[in-house]
C-alpha cells in the first residue's frame, strides 16, 4: 500500500455481516453469459488507436473483436446491443493495483523478498473486483505494497469476476516484480507503529535512501554471481561432465529473469534524485526499468526516463500527503507524456480504480492533453507499459473484446459505465445489477433471521473483537 | 537634482500605476458572458457590475462607470464562486507530518478553539484549491477521527470552524464568517479490529468495554450541555459571584440556538440519535459526512436539518451494499426532502469537491441541484446566504469565468474575483509546470 492509512476505505468491520460470503459469491454468479457473437450496433466507438467511429459498430466473435466500422454485418445468431447515443470504450487497465490481495500487501521481515509471489494469494471473492468493472475497469497489475526496497513477484489479472483466481490470470502477460523507494522502505529503518505513538520496534535495515540503493546493489551483485554459477553448470552439463548444480536459491531467481528480460520491473517511487539513482543502478546491472510507479517527481527527469525506456504510472492529482509527495503536480503526466514519456494514470485504491476514465480527464485541465491522448492513460498506455498492448488497450480488430459501453462520453463527470465484456463475455450490466438487488435484500433478510434464530445468548462479556 | 528628489521621483511614478489601479478596483464591468445566477434563470450575453466589492447590477447591457475595468468575457460562463463546506484547508499542511497538522486539539470538549486564528494564509492548499473554481471553505479543527493526529483523537467538540475567502494578505482578511460551525463528532461505539489495535498499541476491548465507554461518553457530554446551560442562566442573572468561563462561554451561541453543530454521523444509527439529541438539547444541527440515509430522512426533513455531504467517491460501507450506494447518497438525501450542500473534510482533495458532485449526478441527483449544493445550499446551511453562494445583486463578488461546466474535469477556470478583487490562479503546481517545461 501506498499510504499508513486508507483514504477512503474506512474499516466496515464493525457490521459483522455474516452472509456476505455467501451474497457475494451470489453476486459473482449473475451476468456470466457465454463466449457469444455479439454486436454492438450504433456507438460512438472510442477505438483510442484508430479515431473516433461516430454511429459504429463492432462485431465481437469467439471473445475477440472481428470488425470495427459504421458498416458492419453480423450473422443472423448475433446478440445485437443497440447502443445508440452510448460510447463504447477499451476495457480500462489500471498499472498500479492491490485488490484481490489476500491479507498483508507486504512480506515485511525482510528488505528483499523476491521470494514470495502475489499469485499465490488471489482472492477472487474479493468484492472490490466486482465494484472495479462495474467502473469499467477489466486489467489490474497486481503488485505487493512497498515496504521493501525490492518486493514481491507480481501479476497481471483479467477482472473475470465469478472465476477462480488461476482463471483471472492475463494469459501471456509477463509476469513482474515490485520494487520500492523513499520514505516507505526506509520508514522500516526507525519503525514507529501506525500513529507514530509508542514504543519503536526494533529497526530493520535500510533506513536511507542510500540504503535503500544498497539493497538493490547488493542484491543484484549476488543474482549476477548466481546466474554465472549457472551458466558455469549449463556449460559443464553441455560438455558432458558431471557437475554439482548449484543450490537453487528462490530469493535470486526473479532477479536473474530481470536481468534476463523474462520479469518487468515496476518501482514505486517519488523523488528525482532517486528516480535517477535506480535508472543508473539498472543501467550498471544491466536490466531495465519497465514502470516508475507513482513516479510524483518525474516531470523533473522525464528526460531521463525516457532514455531509459521506462514508463511512467502516476496519480492525476495526488499530492502532500507525505513530504515526498509535496513537489507533485497534477501536470506531471502531461509534461512526461510531452517529454517522450509513456504514461498511464493508475489507482493504487480499491476506490479509485472504479473512475479511472474521470480520473484521466483530468490531464486535459492540466496540461492541456487531448482526449484521445487522456483515454490513452488508462487503455492503450497502461496495455504499452505492461507489454500486453498487442491483446488490449484499444477497439481493433483481433484484439481482445474487453469493452466498455457508457451511457455519456467517459471522460465526461456525469458518465456512468453501463456494460462490460472481457474477451466477449458480459461481466457487468447495470440493469441486471439493478434488477437484481431486492432478490439479494430478501436473501440477506432470510439469512439474518435464520443466524438469529440459532444464535446462542451471547456471554456477558461479549467476545474479544 | 539630488539623489533624495530622484528617489521621490521615480517612488512617485512608480506608486502612480498603482494609484489608478487602485481606483479602478472599485469597479469591474464583465461583460458578454452567459451568467450562471443560480438563484434565478440564467443569462446569454449578460454583463456584471462589481462595484466595492459587491454585484452592483446584474443585465444584459451594463453601462461601464467611468474608470471601471472592463472585462469581456468572449463568451465564457460566469458562475458564482464555489463553496466547499467541510475541509481542513489553512489548518494542516502535510498529513503525515504533525508538526504541520493543526488538528484534533487534546481534550473532550473544545469549542473555545477557532479554526480562523490558525488559518494559515500562506498554505500551499489555498491557491491549488481555488484553481478549481473554489472561492471559499469551511475549515474544521478536528479531522473527525479521521488522522488519530493530535494527543485527543476522541475529542467530542474540537472547535468552531470558520468561512474562509482563499484570498487574502492574513486569516483576518480572508475570514467571511469567524464561527459559522460548531465541530462535533458524535460519541459512537467503536470496535477496533485486533489487527488495527494491535497498530495503534492498544489492547483490543471487548463489545461490552466500547458499549461502556460509548455510555459514559454521551453522559459527558450531557453533563457538558447542563453545564453549558447553568452557565448561560448565572450569566444573564449576573451575581456578584458569577465568574467567566472560556470554555463554557463558547457554548452560549449553541445553547441558544444561534451557531449549528456540525455533527459527523456516518450511520443511520448516529444520524437518528444525533436528532434525538438535538430535539432533547434544543440545539441546531447540520448532519456532516454521513455514508446511509436508512430511514433517517422523514426525521431529518422534519426538523430541517441540513445535510454536508461527504465524499461521493467512496467504497461502500459494507461488502454486500449497491455498488454505487455512495454515488446514489447525495440523491437519496435530496429526494428525502433534505438540504444537502457538499465537502470534502480533507486538505489535498478540496479542491475536487465539483466532481463529486457532478458523480452524484451521474447517479441522479439533477444537475441544478448539485450546482447549488456547491453555491447557495452551501451558503444557506452555514448561515452566509446574504453575502454568497449566488450572483445576485448586493451579494459579495465572489466570481469564476470558465470556459465550460465547473463540474466537468476538462472545464478550465479561465479568471477568479473574490470579493471582487482579480484572483491570481497560479499554484505551486502551475509554477512547478512553468518551470520544469523549460528543462
Amino acid at each position: 500500500m501506498l499510504r499508513f492509512k486508507s483514504r477512503t476505505g474506512r474499516s466496515g468491520a464493525d457490521e459483522a455481516v455474516r452472509p456476505t460470503t455467501a451474497i457475494v459469491f451470489m453476486m459473482a454468479t449473475v451476468g456470466l453469459c457465454g463466449a457469444q457473437t455479439i454486436l454492438i450496433r450504433n456507438a460512438t466507438v472510442l477505438t483510442v488507436t484508430k479515431g473516433t467511429v461516430e454511429n459504429g459498430s463492432v462485431l465481437i466473435e469467439n471473445g475477440k473483436v472481428a470488425a470495427v466500422g459504421t458498416n458492419v454485418s453480423a450473422p443472423a445468431d448475433a446478440t445485437v446491443v443497440d447502443a445508440t447515443g452510448k460510447y463504447l470504450m477499451p476495457g480500462i487497465i489500471d498499472c498500479h493495483s492491490h485488490t484481490a490481495v489476500e491479507g498483508s500487501v507486504n512480506e515485511g521481515t525482510v528488505s528483499d523478498s523476491s521470494m514470495v509471489n502475489i499469485k499465490d494469494v488471489i482472492n477472487p471473492y474479493d468484492i472490490n473486483i466486482y465494484r472495479a468493472l462495474a467502473g469499467g475497469l477489466t486489467v489490474s497489475n497486481v503488485l505487493h505494497g512497498s515496504a521493501n526496497a525490492i518486493g514481491g513477484q507480481t501479476i497481471v489479472i483479467k477482472l473475470r469476476w465469478g472465476k477462480t483466481a488461476p482463471e483471472m490470470l492475463f494469459e501471456g502477460a509477463k509476469p513482474g516484480i515490485k520494487f520500492a523507494l523513499g520514505e516507505n522502505p526506509k520508514r522500516q529503518g526507525y519503525p514507529q507503529n501506525f500513529f507514530s505513538q509508542g514504543p519503536a520496534a526494533e529497526p530493520r535495515y535500510p533506513g536511507t535512501r542510500m540504503g535503500v540503493e544498497e539493497v538493490i546493489r547488493a542484491s543484484f551483485t549476488e543474482a549476477k554471481n548466481y546466474q554465472a554459477e549457472w551458466k558455469e553448470y549449463n556449460e559443464r552439463v553441455a560438455r558432458g561432465e558431471k557437475p554439482i548444480p548449484p543450490r537453487k536459491d528462490l530469493r535470486l531467481e526473479p532477479l536473474v529473469e530481470v536481468m534476463e528480460g523474462q520479469r518487468y520491473v515496476h518501482a514505486h517511487c517519488y523523488r528525482s534524485d532517486e528516480i535517477l539513482m535506480l535508472l543508473r543502478v539498472a543501467d550498471e546491472m544491466g536490466f531495465k526499468i519497465r514502470t516508475l510507479q507513482h513516479v510524483l517527481e518525474g516531470y523533473k527527469v522525464a528526460k531521463e526516463i525516457a532514455d531509459h525506456g521506462a514508463g511512467a504510472s502516476t496519480f492525476s492529482d495526488w499530492w502532500a500527503y507525505k513530504i515526498e509527495a509535496y513537489d507533485a503536480t497534477p501536470y506531471n503526466a502531461a509534461m512526461m507524456t510531452r517529454k517522450g514519456v509513456v504514461v498511464s494514470v493508475n489507482s493504487d485504491s480499491d476506490e479509485l480504480q472504479r473512475h479511472l476514465n474521470l480520473e484521466a480527464a483530468k490531464v486535459m485541465r492540466y496540461g492541456g492533453l487531448s482526449e484521445t491522448e487522456a483515454l490513452a492513460m488508462v487503455t492503450i498506455n497502461p496495455a504499452k507499459q505492461l507489454g500486453i498492448d498487442d491483446k488490449v488497450g484499444s477497439i481493433e480488430v483481433g484484439k481482445s473484446a474487453d469493452l466498455v459501453l457508457y451511457d455519456k462520453h467517459p471522460l465526461s463527470n456525469y458518465s456512468k459505465a453501463l456494460k462490460v465484456w472481457i474477451d466477449g463475455h458480459e461481466y457487468f450490466d447495470r440493469d441486471k445489477d439493478l434488477e437484481t438487488r431486492p432478490k439479494f435484500e430478501q436473501q440477506k433478510k432470510e439469512l439474518l433471521q435464520k443466524e438469529n434464530a440459532e444464535k446462542p445468548k451471547p456471554a456477558k462479556e461479549g467476545r474479544r473483537l | 537634482m539630488n539623489r533624495t528628489h530622484l528617489c521621490t521621483w521615480i517612488g512617485g511614478l512608480l506608486l502612480l500605476p498603482c494609484i489608478i489601479a487602485a481606483a479602478e478596483s472599485n469597479s469591474v464591468l464583465i461583460q458578454n458572458v452567459t451568467i450562471h445566477p443560480v438563484t434565478a434563470a440564467d443569462i446569454q450575453n449578460g454583463a456584471v457590475l462589481v462595484v466595492d466589492g459587491k454585484i452592483a447590477e446584474i443585465g444584459t447591457k451594463l453601462e461601464a462607470k467611468s474608470g471601471a475595468r472592463v472585462i469581456d468575457g468572449h463568451g465564457l460562463q460566469l458562475y458564482p464562486g464555489l463553496i466547499n463546506a467541510a475541509t481542513n484547508v489553512g489548518l494542516a499542511e502535510i498529513e503525515a507530518l504533525r508538526d504541520t497538522v493543526d488538528l484534533d486539539e487534546v481534550g473532550l470538549f473544545n469549542p473555545e478553539l477557532r479554526a480562523e486564528i490558525a488559518f494559515n494564509p500562506s498554505s500551499e492548499h489555498i491557491d491549488v484549491t481555488r484553481a478549481s473554481g473554489i472561492t471559499t471553505v469551511i475549515s474544521l479543527p478536528g479531522s473527525g477521527g479521521r488522522g488519530g493526529f493530535g494527543g485527543g483523537g476522541g475529542s467530542v467538540i474540537t472547535g468552531q470552524g470558520a468561512l474562509m475567502h482563499l484570498e487574502g494578505w492574513t486569516w483576518e482578511e480572508m475570514t467571511v464568517k469567524p464561527s459559522a460551525v460548531m465541530d462535533m463528532l458524535f460519541p459512537e461505539i467503536q470496535t477496533v479490529p485486533r489487527q488495527f489495535a494491535a497498530m495503534m498499541g492498544t489492547p483490543p476491548r471487548t463489545y461490552a468495554e466500547e458499549e461502556k465507554q460509548y455510555k459514559e461518553r454521551l453522559r459527558q457530554v450531557s453533563d457538558f450541555f447542563e453545564q453549558a446551560r447553568r452557565y448561560a442562566k448565572a450569566k444573564s442573572a449576573g451575581g456578584p459571584d458569577f465568574r467567566s468561563d472560556v470554555r463554557l462561554e463558547a457554548m452560549i451561541p449553541v445553547i441558544e440556538g444561534k451557531l449549528p453543530l456540525l455533527v459527523r454521523a456516518e450511520k443511520e444509527k448516529m444520524i437518528k440519535e444525533a436528532v434525538e439529541f438535538a430535539d432533547k438539547e434544543k440545539v441546531k444541527i447540520i448532519i456532516a459526512d454521513p455514508r446511509e440515509i436508512g430511514s433517517a430522512g422523514p426525521l431529518l426533513k422534519a426538523r430541517n436539518i441540513p445535510v454536508v455531504l461527504g465524499k461521493t467517491f467512496q467504497l461502500p460501507m459494507r461488502d454486500d451494499d449497491p455498488y454505487d450506494a455512495p454515488y446514489t447518497l447525495p440523491n437519496d438525501f435530496y429526494k428525502a426532502g433534505v438540504k444537502i450542500c457538499f465537502g470534502t473534510f480533507d486538505v489535498e482533495f478540496a479542491r475536487n469537491v465539483p466532481f463529486e458532485a457532478a458523480q452524484a449526478v451521474a447517479f441522479g441527483l439533477p444537475h441544478d441541484e448539485a450546482l447549488k449544493a456547491l453555491t447557495i445550499n452551501s451558503a444557506e446551511i452555514l448561515g452566509a446566504a446574504d453575502k454568497l453562494g449566488s450572483i445576485e445583486k448586493g451579494k459579495v463578488a465572489d466570481l469564476i469565468l470558465t470556459d465550460g461546466d465547473p463540474m466537468e474535469a476538462k472545464t478550465n477556470i479561465k479568471q477568479m474575483f473574490i470579493a471582487g478583487r482579480e484572483v491570481n490562479l497560479e499554484s505551486r503546481h502551475t509554477r512547478e509546470y512553468e518551470r520544469w517545461m523549460e528543462r
